[in-house]
């Protein structure tokens, strides 16, 4: 008894001290390798990464690639182990980012180095849209590499359902959208807007913000201080609510893809939501135009609210030269044109080559309307316009709003937002 | 599945007085209704799991696919993988090390205390209820800093430390329902700390390793928060690995369902094979306050 | 295997610093010299988890207790001691109270929930039932999955649609005629946190019945006889007889539900995402880190959940040690 029990604990004591001996070998390996890291982790952004993988390794065949992505949420867990990493001087040698304010805190640490010479030697000054760097720059430097566009400001719809409410084709403006849900209540069984958890309500605001404001106000709106105490404002948050009134009371135990499928199955007339919905529609087999279709958000038509995947690179890189080759992959036209298809976007260049995208409906119209030089915002919500802080506390404002519906102290909160800032 | 006739020992089986036929009945039916309660997210699992990606929707949670397919299974196996085997060599060696010093402690507190040992223990305590999201930066700039960041070292070592506590108050208890007059007899031969604890402590400790194995074995095994946060790429273990079948926008819930069944299959074999071991652990004074 | 003492007190057992076992009459420096060697293994045994408890738990909380004292409210900022501005602040906002509120009550529903199933489950299988092995394994199973893998599942069962689109628990309720039951789980303003509490109830009354079921088992037979055989029915045995002796095991259930409770994350995370609805201290806490960045506001928020964590926890460490010691000498 007493040996058979004294054998037990030393053989459990060896392997334990074997598995923790033999778990080396992690990040700072060899001097050849990559450290990539993203959030793109299942469906076609799989699939891409994938693809620029191998075109990176066919490249670079002496460098060893790691792929270090980490799911979640748009990025939550994401970003919080980067945050981590950042915080504690390990970075990875290359990160995604939302190109755009919510990269502003990184760059105020002195965690990324600015790219300016990087773009004028890849010439992406020329080959990307002037109002595109104009909006990813802070303090007139750029610090990422965006790889692809997605459209914030799109509306799907249901045809058949449109048809059965008696409204012909997409609403135009705010006033012709509620109309449009008006009628699918009073004329169908379908719900009129569907939305889903938290962040897509936060998403449908700022559709509804450009459509009610217009372009160049919407743009404004994101200058630290600015006046969000207007009459303009409280018409458009006015607006909101009507329309949020027409969303079924379940949403908050669904999120965006629970919500855009109820359109392409037709137990919804509308949803407003990202570009990425049509590779979503894509992989449930819906039919284009008939299942679903799209437009401009109401009141948006011309202006493209984008958002953007960009590369970084950060100061202390471990493998900085191989970071570099990383960047010009992604920024190349070959790079974007073979990862945006697979995506499911289009590429930020102004010169990709539209056959590419033939074959797919959206993406087809969604490039040609990219390349006919369209009015820019950049999407709040997916962090274009405000930085993690102030995004955040419109988020609060907004769930607080979803708890006791009170829309003064929406626009009161709203406000104070943009002065802290 | 196990026939624990032990346990009859200690418990008389049914047919005490009081208790009639019906009486049995009421409480089976009772405990096949709650047994059903238990069992609904493990079906709604499985069953969709089964499904093609176009089925796996919550309006179709209860039904059986109508179409049903193993894709799910077969991504979740690839993904989760190379997890998996990280997963045991960090789990098994943090659970064994704070069971072996939870054990030495908790010997040391119940039965060969030194001046001051109960505020120790009380300090030990307290370690069991820190919120982890505290710790998480300090924990990395640590582990950075002192060059241990990359295997799966800094992830064994904060489940051991975090782990200590509840394994000291596991053996603690136990220990001291251990008859005084045997480690008494020890010491007048004049054995000393270490040969009591080898000799008279150790050979009856299975109970209580049993209970401090499985807790410490589930919570490393199912934690997430450390894991993303104390490990790379490549020493991943499965929950990081399970975390990423999400994928970051489009959630292909058949191929989710299958990986978490997957995930959390060897901790339910641990439960299904050692449950009653754990059950008796319990019962032996391990865990009483 | 020993017998499990009847007394849950009796951990001490008396043993104190040990005494020589021969008397000696050497010089009092001998005297204290072996004093000393008798404990001083026993400490040195101790000492590594000493070491590693010391820097993992107490630096840690010493860390973030000065940070919460500051005004780093960026990573990148000096924080200098502002005392306790961050605590005050945080009452002042509404998001705060709201999860704090939520807390409680999700608190309050999971730790009663969970007993209360968990006793009738023990109660149910005290007396030995056929498939016992069975239901046990069952009940316990939940402990041994995460809600990383569950959460979807109890998002989908707890789908607040309405009686015409009905899905999860909700569909099975129209389905079986009892509309009435339909709900909006979680999603409900105010009271939804008593909905959270039910996966978490299912994932812990399991554990909650193996400790009572251990406790029952724990009460000498003679006990139960002699109560009965003074008139008392088998209800009444085990409300005067039982629990009374049970007392310890239900508060230690209490202390380690409420502060898994307290500190309640993944869960959340994993039905609700991030919103405020289903809001709490911890899910704003890694918001307020990860997302916001801002260091002084994150550690704020940590040791308001440690203080409400060890108003939990001491009393009951401090009145266990008193007892013990009381009954012990």
């Amino acid at each position: 008894m007493r040996s058979r029990w004294w054998s037990v604990a030393a053989g459990a004591l060896g392997l334990a001290l074997v598995a923790s001996g033999c778990g080396g070998g992690g990040r700072d390996g060899g001097e050849s390798q990559v450290e990539v890291f993203s959030w793109w982790t299942g469906g076609g952004e799989e699939a891409g990464l994938n693809a620029l993988i191998e075109m990176y390794e066919d490249q670079n065949p002496d460098v060893e690639f790691v792929n270090a992505a980490v799911a979640g949420g748009s990025g939550t867990n994401a970003q919080a182990v980067l945050e981590g990493r950042l915080q504690s001087q390990d970075p990875p040698d290359s990160f995604q980012g939302h190109a755009g304010a919510e990269l502003q805190d990184y760059i105020e640490a002195g965690y990324l180095q600015p790219l300016d010479d990087f773009f004028d030697e890849q010439g992406l000054h020329e080959a990307l849209p002037d109002q595109l760097v104009e909006q990813i720059s802070y303090e007139g430097s750029v610090y990422s590499v965006p790889v692809n566009i997605h459209r914030s400001n799109v509306l799907w719809y249901n045809p058949s359902v449109l048809e059965e409410a008696g409204v012909d084709g997409p609403p135009e403006t705010l006033d012709e959208l509620i109309d449009a849900l008006e009628a699918v209540e009073a004329e169908t069984d379908a719900i009129p807007m569907a939305v889903g958890a938290q962040w897509t309500v936060d998403h449908l605001l700022e559709s509804v913000l450009l459509g009610s404001l217009g372009t160049e106000a919407y743009n404004a709106l994101w200058e630290p201080g600015a006046d969000w105490d207007t009459p303009e404002m409280a018409e458009a948050l006015a607006t909101f609510e009507e329309v949020m009134a027409y969303t079924q009371e379940e949403s908050a135990a669904e999120d965006w893809q629970e919500a855009a499928r109820r359109v392409s199955d037709g137990e919804a007339a509308f949803n407003i939501m990202g570009d990425w919905a049509a590779g979503y529609f894509d992989e449930l087999g819906a039919i284009p135009e008939e299942d679903y279709a799209w437009a401009a958000s109401p009141g948006t038509e011309g202006t493209y609210m984008w958002l953007s995947d960009s590369f970084t690179l950060p100061v202390g890189a471990p493998h900085e030269e191989h970071a570099r080759t990383w960047l010009e992959l992604v920024a190349s036209q070959e790079g974007q044109d073979t990862f945006n298809p697979l995506k499911g976007s289009i590429p930020a260049r102004e010169d990709a080559e539209p056959a590419h995208y033939a074959d797919n409906p959206y993406l087809e119209s969604a490039l040609a309307e990219w390349q006919s030089d369209p009015q820019l915002a950049g999407s709040f919500w997916h962090g274009v316009t405000v930085g993690n802080r102030w995004k955040n506390d419109i988020d609060t404002a907004v769930g607080l709003y979803l708890q006791n519906e009170d829309l003064d102290a929406l626009n009161e909160a709203l406000h104070q937002a943009a002065q802290t800032e | 599945m196990s026939q624990s006739a032990p346990d009859r020992v200690i418990a008389p089986g049914g047919g005490t007085a009081g208790t009639t036929r019906r009486g049995q009945a009421v409480k089976f039916a009772v405990l096949v209704v709650l047994a059903a309660f238990f069992l609904m997210p493990m079906y709604v699992l499985v069953v969709t799991g089964f499904k093609p990606f176009a089925e796996a929707t919550s309006a179709r949670a209860w039904l059986l696919p109508r179409q049903w397919s193993t894709e799910g299974w077969a991504a979740a196996w690839t993904a989760l993988a190379p997890g998996l085997w990280n997963s045991v060599r960090m789990v098994v060696p943090a659970a064994v090390i704070s069971a072996v010093l939870g054990s030495l402690n908790g010997y040391v507190m119940a039965r060969w205390r030194f001046p001051g040992a109960d505020t120790v223990f009380t300090l030990f305590l307290f370690g069991m209820f820190i919120p982890y999201q505290a710790v998480m930066i300090p924990l990395q700039q640590i582990m950075v800093s002192s060059g241990l960041m990359g295997g799966l070292f800094p992830l064994i070592l904060a489940h051991t430390v975090y782990g200590i506590p509840i394994c000291t108050l596991i053996f603690r208890n136990y220990y001291a329902s251990i008859p005084h007059t045997l480690i008494e007899a020890a010491r007048v031969d004049g054995a000393g700390l270490l040969r009591t604890y080898a000799h008279v402590v150790l050979p009856v400790s299975a109970p209580a390793f049993a209970v401090t194995l499985i807790w410490q074995f589930t919570s490393a095994w199912n934690d997430f928060l450390f894991a993303v946060f104390l490990t790379g790429p490549r020493s991943w273990p499965v929950t990081v690995q399970l975390n990423n079948v999400a994928g970051s926008m489009v959630v292909p819930y058949n191929q989710q369902m299958a990986a978490a069944v997957l995930a959390s299959l060897p901790t339910l074999v641990i439960y299904l094979l050692l449950g009653r071991y754990f059950m008796r652990g319990l019962m032996a004074g391990a865990l009483k306050g | 295997m020993s017998e499990p003492t009847t007394r849950p007190g009796a951990a001490s057992g008396g043993t104190g610093p040990p005494r020589p076992t021969r008397p000696r009459h050497g010089s009092r420096g001998a005297r204290l010299l072996t004093r000393v060697r008798s404990w001083l293994p026993s400490l040195l045994l101790v000492s590594p988890s000493i070491l590693l408890l010391g820097l993992f738990v107490y630096g840690m909380i010493g860390w973030n207790t000065r940070l919460a004292l500051s005004d780093q409210h960026r990573p990148i900022d000096e924080g200098s001691f502002v005392g306790l501005d961050n605590f005050v602040a945080l009452w002042q906002e509404a998001r705060w109270p709201a999860a704090v509120n939520n807390a409680i009550v999700f608190t309050v529903v999971f730790v009663g929930g969970a007993l209360l199933l968990g006793w009738l489950l023990g109660l149910l299988l005290d007396k030995g039932i056929r498939g016992e092995p069975v239901f046990r394994t069952l009940f316990l199973a939940p402990m041994a999955v995460s809600f990383i893998a569950t959460g979807v599942v109890w998002r989908w069962l707890m789908n607040p649609a309405p009686v015409e689109r009905a899905t999860g628990l909700n569909a099975l309720f129209v389905q079986f005629n009892l509309d009435f039951l339909v709900n909006t789980w979680w999603t409900a303003p105010d009271f939804g946190m008593a909905a959270m509490a039910l996966p978490a109830i299912w994932q812990l009354s399991g554990y909650v019945m193996a400790l009572f079921l251990a406790g029952f088992r724990g009460v000498p037979e003679e006990l139960r006889e002699a109560a009965r055989v003074d008139g008392c029915s088998e209800w009444g045995v085990y409300w005067h007889v039982v629990m009374p002796q049970l007392r310890p095991v239900t508060l230690s259930a209490v202390i380690i539900i409420g502060h898994m409770s307290l500190k309640v994350f993944d869960l959340i995370i994993a039905i609700a995402g991030q919103q405020i609805v289903a809001d709490v201290p911890a899910v704003y806490m890694w918001s307020t880190v990860f997302e916001v960045r801002d260091p002084a506001k994150g550690a704020t928020i940590a040791s308001y959940l440690l203080v409400a964590v060890a108003v939990f926890v001491i009393p009951y460490l401090v009145w266990t040690m008193r007892k013990e010691r009381s009954e012990g000498r």
